[in-house]
């Protein structure tokens, strides 16, 4: 079962990575992107943390990721911003109410949060962009639910990373650069699989 | 005489704020808002500047929203959640200086929102280099 100290744990965990990469996160953001995105992403996650007060307990879960969404889209800016913050505040709805949920359920979750992106962005999978992360893990948990390895999922995902390498960007200022940006990992991409390794390593520990 | 709101988004406080400039010289009745930069004062969109920036220069005549890039669009999107379905809200596919231009005038002349949004969406069309 997941509840709101795993939620808290999980963004507090993706801080520390995000904090950790941030120079690489940045640098290839500026081969490919606008060359802000570890530094705002750090900012926005800090915000979120700031806005979970310790008194959290009172809340649910639905509560909880609408305060960090909006955290996302006021702090991180840009375009990486409306879309963490539209995938969080989507993944609110489905929590709506509840104090705890299932692994099946969280598969919902960050399908719900996948949803969100695309509805925002209007991007596809293979478009090279989170999405390519987001959506990938959402059918892998869906199919995997029964018996999850959560090494076995952090191995998936940086695989997932790994291919949005050889991709053609179709969004953002990456898609001006058409085929050069082949050979580039996304950014996107990459700053997703840092939030989800932290969620399979909080969820690993935490159970 | 209410006047259909503009609305300029960019990345750029300064971008922004020049074209205003601009435009006031233009049109000085008609009201236009902006939302420049993001919420620190750097550079980028701030979706809740942008529902601020609306609600400044809406009257029952409407607003338009004319942005500059990428980013701006999916802000302005977010912005335009925040805000009551009813109220005539609309966002001009058209490129933001020569776009903002055509609005300002067409409100000025007392436009309706969809003219004001036609009009700011013309630009598109234009020939900025005009052949001899």
């Amino acid at each position: 079962m997941i509840q709101v100290e795993h939620v808290v744990k999980w963004i507090q965990l993706t801080h520390q990575k995000i904090v950790a990469t941030k120079d690489k996160l940045t640098e290839l953001d500026q081969a490919i992107g606008d060359g802000d995105h570890g530094i705002n992403l750090a900012r926005g996650l800090d915000a979120a943390i700031q806005n979970l007060s310790p008194d959290e307990s009172k809340e649910d879960l639905g509560e909880v990721f609408q305060k960090i969404g909006m955290a996302l889209i006021a702090k991180v800016g840009g375009a990486s911003g409306a879309l963490y913050g539209s995938a969080f505040v989507h993944m609110a709805k489905v929590c709506k109410g509840k104090k705890l949920i299932s692994l099946a359920e969280l598969a919902q979750v960050i399908e719900a949060g996948a949803m969100g992106i695309k509805a925002r962005g209007r991007a596809e999978v293979g478009d090279k962009t989170m999405l390519d992360i987001w959506q990938p893990l959402a059918d892998y948990l869906n199919e995997h639910i029964e018996k999850v390895s959560w090494e076995k999922v952090q191995q998936f995902l940086f695989e997932q990373m790994e291919k949005t390498k050889e991709l053609v960007a179709k969004k953002g200022r990456a898609a001006f650069l058409e085929s050069r940006s082949i050979g580039h990992l996304d950014p996107g991409a990459v700053s997703s699989t840092y939030l989800f390794i932290a969620l399979c390593e909080t969820l690993d520990r935490g159970e | 005489m209410n006047m259909v709101g503009i609305v300029l988004v960019s990345h750029s406080y300064e971008l922004v704020h020049g074209l205003q400039q601009m435009l006031i010289q233009i049109q000085r009745d008609v009201p236009i808002a902006i939302a420049g930069g993001d919420e620190d004062g750097g550079l980028g969109t701030s979706a809740l500047k942008i529902k601020n920036a609306v609600e400044e220069v809406y009257s029952d005549k409407g607003v338009v929203i004319l942005f500059d890039l990428g980013s701006a669009f999916l802000n302005t999107e977010l912005a335009l959640e925040w805000i009551d379905k009813d109220k005539k809200v609309r966002i001009a596919n058209a490129p933001l200086v020569e776009g903002a231009y055509g609005a300002v005038v067409q409100s000025g002349c007392g436009g309706t929102v969809e003219e004001v949004l036609r009009a700011a969406e013309r630009a598109k069309q234009l020939n900025k280099v005009p052949s001899l």
